[in-house]
């Protein structure tokens, strides 16, 4: 046991420290200054081809150790599928044909190529393959996330930059209480807020969301999914309005933008031709950050109003201990949440040439 | 905004003491600005920390609750799993006399399931975050102080783990280990380690390129010498503001975690497990009070949080407030 943890140990650490090359993420929503260091490069492209080199380089990272960290139990799978009748003959030679009895290494690779072939090997639970499992449940999770990047995300922009525009008016602070609050509360505190808004005192829809996606009407969704949506609205909206303000009200700040007051510009072409134009790198960076974040919110969201996505499964995956359906699925949402990420890079290198040539 | 010209930076007592040597050395702090005047003779005079009333009002629902959460368990009506009413059939009643807040799905007192889980949902997370500060903190001026190799090797590990939505890596410690209060514990402050590591670590780094360090070292100081007497005190400030959003998003986490049925388990108190449990109220339409009343709990005490901590960020540059 002692052997194979410290073996585990040092594989992954070894392994995270040779795939993880110089790079930096930015990012503000775990906590950290935005872009506090660069790395050179000269071109656009070559810098793109750069970026999507270390997403990849991130994922396999990622990949070590969402397989590697699962496999500190005791115990494999064979036995577990075995359950009851496990005898060590039949444990061994299920072992076999799962090819449990090769070595870690070779069990990732393995593991790693089925993956990006899409097979996400047999749930230990309910035997039946992880695909069969996804391909009814994926539907509705990413109807709802979608949904809610489209409502969601231009709301809050027009609300941030609005009050970007009027700093200081009752409507702006008005707005920065409102997001201040919601920032901090948890997601389940949103959804109750929104019941007791939408359910008991307005009447309107449930608090339960039943079915799924398949044989509705477009409008009959949206009544359907109403309350995840606009939850999952209100919590990135709360993010959103403060980061977008945020951006907006630096580039205001700027000595072209004075420049700009002085020489009579009139106000309105000063927000839509000079700050803008020049906040949309920062606001693209923004609003990809709070789409990974929504990988979160979707798992809390769907527990709260109980209809089956991809994040109820993976829920059910850990409480059944079914860790060959943990490890798809993490790789999933991690893949997203990366992949989020490397956008919200590029957006900021690409805006930013200061970030591309670093002192 | 405040117009205070001595920022928050002038309370002495919260810096955790200032190196005593060098009295005449002129330097500049990179956060605070009044850190280093304030020791000379020609200091000027102290200003008074002042929160503003939305300050005051996070500060009040966080006092309220560390109070509750020491107390909660003599002053509750009820014992944690008691059941208000024993003789009768009393799934979500609403509030009364007898109980306050109503019962909730096992007919159980909800308010002193509330002040039960006070104590563990704050206990946890505050452990947890006193972890994540220790691992990260040690480190992360370990690795500034390090030569480049060693610093660029801990970085990068702590890249990998920074790559990974927080709550993903809880599910995949939890479906390996099983979950209980000290895995709960361990999990939130090794995860929350690596944000602290990079803060630290960007600290340190800045403080380390300071003249006064260099002339430390060109006097001949220890590593050791620099780390307490240079880079604490200046960190320090920094740090500890920092601390409370850090214990905003590790409640957060916790309480997901519980939420998601996968962090404290029952019968024990929590209130994210509150919600959890609970949520056939809604679902029945029976009574709003048995999910909003934990949910309204950690709202309050996270958004209090978060109120006190823009306040001082604000008093002290306003650096902080952006990294929410």
């Amino acid at each position: 046991m002692i052997a194979k943890i410290t073996y585990l140990i040092a594989f992954s650490f070894f392994s995270t420290m040779i795939v993880t090359t110089p790079h930096r993420h930015l990012r503000t929503m775990r906590g950290v200054d935005l872009a506090d260091h660069g790395f050179g490069g000269r071109l656009m492209t070559s810098l793109i081809l750069k970026r999507l080199g270390i997403g990849l380089i991130t994922v396999l990272a990622v990949s070590v150790i969402i397989f590697f960290g699962t496999k500190i139990l005791p115990g494999d799978a064979a036995q577990i599928r075995m359950g009851q009748q496990a005898t060590p003959e039949n444990v061994a030679a299920l072992r076999e044909k799962l090819g449990l009895d090769k070595s870690y290494v070779m069990q990732y690779l393995t593991w790693l190529g089925n993956f990006v072939r899409g097979d996400l090997g047999i749930s230990l639970s309910s035997d039946v393959p992880i695909m069969n499992l996804i391909s009814d449940r994926y539907k509705n999770t990413l109807f709802v996330s979608v949904l809610t990047a489209i409502i969601g995300v231009p709301i809050s922009l027009m609300l941030g930059i609005m009050a970007a525009m009027f700093p200081g008016s009752l409507y702006d602070r008005i707005l920065t209480f409102i997001s201040v609050t919601l920032v901090a509360a948890p997601e389940f505190f949103t959804a109750t807020l929104m019941v007791l808004l939408f359910v008991f005192a307005l009447g309107i829809g449930n608090a339960v969301v039943v079915g799924s996606v398949e044989g509705k009407g477009f409008f009959e969704l949206i009544a359907h999914f109403a309350l995840p949506i606009t939850t999952l609205s209100f919590v990135i909206a709360s993010q959103l309005i403060r980061m977008s303000r945020a951006a907006v009200l630096n580039v205001m700040s700027s000595p072209y933008i004075e420049m700009a007051i002085l020489k009579g510009v009139p106000r309105k072409r000063i927000i839509f031709r000079h700050a803008l134009l020049n906040a949309i790198g920062p606001i693209v960076n923004v609003v990809a950050l709070n789409l990974a974040y929504l990988v979160t919110g979707v798992i809390v969201v769907e527990i709260y109003f109980g209809y089956s996505g991809l994040a109820t499964l993976i829920v059910q995956g850990v409480q059944t201990r079914d860790f060959v359906l943990v490890q798809g699925l993490g790789m999933i949402f991690c893949l997203t949440y990366v992949i989020l990420m490397l956008i919200a890079d590029i957006a900021a290198y690409a805006s930013n040439p200061r970030l591309r040539h670093p002192k | 905004m405040s117009s205070t010209d001595t920022p928050i930076g002038a309370h002495p007592d919260m810096l955790g003491g200032m190196p005593d040597g060098d009295k005449t050395d002129h330097f500049v702090a990179p956060y605070d600005e009044g850190v280093s005047f304030d020791e000379l003779p020609d200091a000027p005079p102290k200003a008074r920390f002042r929160l503003t009333l939305t300050g005051k009002i996070g500060a009040f629902f966080v006092l309220f609750w560390f109070f509750i959460a020491v107390f909660g368990p003599i002053l509750a009506p009820y014992g944690e799993n008691d059941l208000p009413f024993p003789d009768a059939y009393s799934e979500f009643q609403v509030p009364q006399a007898g109980a306050l807040l109503g019962t909730d799905v096992q007919d159980r007192d909800i308010l002193s399931r509330i002040m039960y889980g006070a104590g563990r949902t704050i206990g946890i997370s505050v452990l947890a975050t006193l972890i994540a500060y220790f691992i990260g903190v040690v480190l992360g001026i370990g690795a500034a102080v390090s030569s480049p190799r060693v610093d660029m090797v801990m970085s990068r590990i702590n890249d990998a783990f920074l790559s990974l939505p927080t709550i993903m890596l809880g599910l995949v410690v939890v479906a390996a280990v099983g979950s209980s209060i000290p895995v709960l514990i361990i999990t939130a402050g090794c995860i929350y380690a690596s944000v602290v590591f990079r803060l630290a670590r960007a600290l340190g780094q800045e403080i380390m390129v300071m003249d006064f360090v260099e002339a430390a070292k060109a006097r001949g100081e220890g590593r050791w010498w620099i780390i307490t007497r240079e880079i604490w005190p200046n960190a320090a400030m920094p740090l500890i503001t920092d601390f409370g959003l850090r214990l905003i998003y590790i409640i957060l986490f916790v309480s997901s975690l519980s939420f998601l049925g996968l962090g404290v388990q029952p019968p024990q108190a929590d209130w994210g497990s509150m919600v959890r449990d609970n949520l056939g109220a809604l679902q029945y339409g029976a009574s709003v009070i048995p999910v909003l009343a934990p949910a309204l709990a950690i709202a309050t005490l996270t958004v209090g949080i978060n109120l006190v901590v823009d306040d001082i960020s604000a008093q002290s540059g306003g650096k902080l407030s952006k990294r929410l």
